[in-house]
């Protein structure tokens, strides 16, 4: 069992209040708070060793240096990487997806290709492809949701041609909290030679992942989601992947050599790290990791599924609450709309309680476009959020009801 | 006629007789139920106010000299905040709106309790009010 009470203590943020309320983070998948350990090893470094990484022979850039490699081990053995220079280290789940879609889209897309995302993506997993698509002249195709508000694998069948050359999916909607059968699909794509792309910054936080069992050929996370500083990102990618794909920026720490007629590149994964990084985040997310590893993940993730059951089934028997996605397991998010009040103002009243909650359309518009939706409201959680918490919410959805359903709006 | 700082001078008490934390929600969320119901016919895209987070709707007319004013919008939080605006620019004289300094949005801290992407959209439904009493006043 978690320890809750002491898993808060270690979360300072956790215990200041809002609007005169107890604050009640419920909006974990924007940004995840952060726990001493990470914040600790922040000031540390800055404090202690700061420096520029791979730059110096001086003993702070080595201890620098040393502490950014340790980071990058850390995440290969988060995720079960083969080889640490499958990690580059990228400022965001974001910039990882354009690092792919610019440079792998390079390298192997061509006129009349075709690249395939979801009806449920984030924009982050849409637009780059777009981007991609308009340079090379191929085009996207998107893989419908089911009246079921799953992936339908069945027309993903259909969809997967001669011209398909990558498949991008999101692990788990940010928007509905549900998880896609993305094993399934990897080994679908993989039969037809195509490459898939996993979008993990819903999953990275909530389920275990190893990407040697998934076989993806590329895997995308934030820092900041898994309770490590923002402005630090991560994309696996498989070597041989890698290796074939030219740099995506240029610049300084990128090269081997250069002359004004040729310029070598370094090898993986420096190649890809273009430029001074976020290194203090790097760092940083080692800390998060470490902390998680030291709590054990598998009891986290246990506990997160129970959290989840529970408060699913108290804001189901909210009458008026429309739920969106019909799965009865939920992973971090679960979006809802009570009556016809708006996303906005039903998020104005939880926050003067104290709750913090997202409205909006979660830049997932197609989405929201399928739901036939202006945006929902979306609790998310993590695992130091309690049940104690969820009563709140739901006592807060109700009183706010009472407030704005009286001034229903057309 | 009570003049526009008059009404003002009226909101700021009003206001700051409020409970804290909830009571101008609430008191928000009053005045947008007093709003005269606006003709679906006037919810055009014309009449979409751009720069607000939610939809506000604003249509205008003269009569006897005075603008008269008829806003809508999908959330009730906004749509009071633009009755707010109403009541105090509501039948006066065009050339009194475009003068009007709306001293009380900082005197009742109306921009800073609401987000700074709401407080946007309160300034843009202002814009358009002034604009409209605007073209008017040429004629």
């Amino acid at each position: 069992m978690l320890n809750l009470d002491k898993i808060r203590k270690d979360f300072p943020i956790l215990s200041r209040k809002v609007n005169g309320n107890q604050l009640v983070y419920l909006d974990n998948a924007a940004t995840t708070q952060k726990p001493k350990p990470v914040l600790d090893q922040i000031v540390k470094f800055y404090t202690s060793v700061n420096s520029n990484v791979h730059r110096g022979m001086h003993h702070l850039s080595k201890q620098a240096s040393l502490l950014y490699e340790q980071a990058r081990k850390t995440v290969q053995e988060f995720i079960n990487a083969k080889d640490s220079k499958e990690i580059i280290f990228t400022n965001s789940a974001t910039g990882a997806i354009n690092l792919v879609a610019d440079s792998f889209g390079d390298a192997f897309i061509k006129q009349g290709d075709e690249i395939i995302v979801t009806e449920m993506e984030h924009h982050s997993n849409i637009i780059p492809w777009q981007k991609i698509c308009r340079k090379k002249g191929a085009s996207l195709k998107v893989l419908p949701i089911t009246e079921q508000e799953t992936l339908n694998l069945n027309k993903l069948k259909e969809l997967i041609n001669k011209k398909t050359k990558l498949i991008s999916i999101t692990y788990i909607s940010n928007v509905l909290g549900i998880v896609n059968p993305v094993k399934k699909i990897i080994d679908l794509a993989h039969i037809h030679n195509v490459c898939v792309l996993v979008d993990g910054a819903q999953a990275i936080q909530h389920l275990p992942v190893d990407v040697q069992k998934l076989d993806c050929d590329f895997f995308v996370f934030s820092g900041h989601k898994i309770y490590a500083e923002t402005g630090i990102g991560v994309l696996y990618g498989k070597e041989k992947w890698l290796n074939e794909m030219p740099p995506y920026q240029s610049g300084g720490g990128m090269i081997e050599s250069v002359k004004f007629d040729k310029t070598n590149y370094a090898k993986l994964p420096l190649k890809f790290e273009a430029g001074t990084g976020n290194f203090a985040a790097a760092i940083s997310l080692k800390a998060s990791l470490d902390y998680l590893n030291n709590l054990n993940k598998n009891k986290i993730f246990s506990y997160e599924r129970r959290l989840m059951d529970y408060a699913l089934e108290k804001l189901k028997s909210i009458d008026g609450l429309t739920i969106y996605g019909k799965s009865t397991k939920r992973y971090g998010a679960i979006s809802f709309n009570l009556y016809n009040i708006h996303p906005y103002d039903l998020g104005v009243i939880l926050d003067q309680l104290g709750i913090a909650v997202r409205t909006g359309t979660h830049c997932a518009e197609p989405l929201m476009a399928y739901y036939k939706v202006k945006g929902t409201i979306r609790a998310s959680f993590s695992f130091y959020n309690t049940k104690k918490e969820v009563d709140q919410l739901a006592e807060g959805i109700q009183k706010a009801q009472t407030i704005l359903l009286a001034s229903s709006i057309s | 006629m009570a003049n526009i700082n008059n009404i003002q001078d009226e909101i700021i008490k009003e206001m700051s007789q409020l409970k804290k934390g909830m009571g101008k929600y609430l008191y928000l969320i009053n005045l947008a139920k007093q709003l005269t119901p606006f003709k679906p016919e006037l919810k055009t895209e014309n009449n979409l106010i751009k720069g607000c987070q939610s939809r506000v709707w604003l249509a205008s007319e003269l009569k006897n000299g005075r603008m008269h004013y008829f806003a809508d919008s999908d959330t009730a939080i906004t749509k009071g905040v633009v009755a707010l605006l109403l009541k105090i620019l509501n039948n006066q004289s065009p050339q009194a709106i475009c003068n009007a300094d709306l001293y009380f949005i900082k005197k009742t801290d109306l921009e800073s309790e609401l987000s700074p992407i709401r407080a946007n959209g309160l300034l843009s439904a202002l814009e358009e009010i002034k604009n409209k009493a605007r073209q008017y006043r040429r004629k």
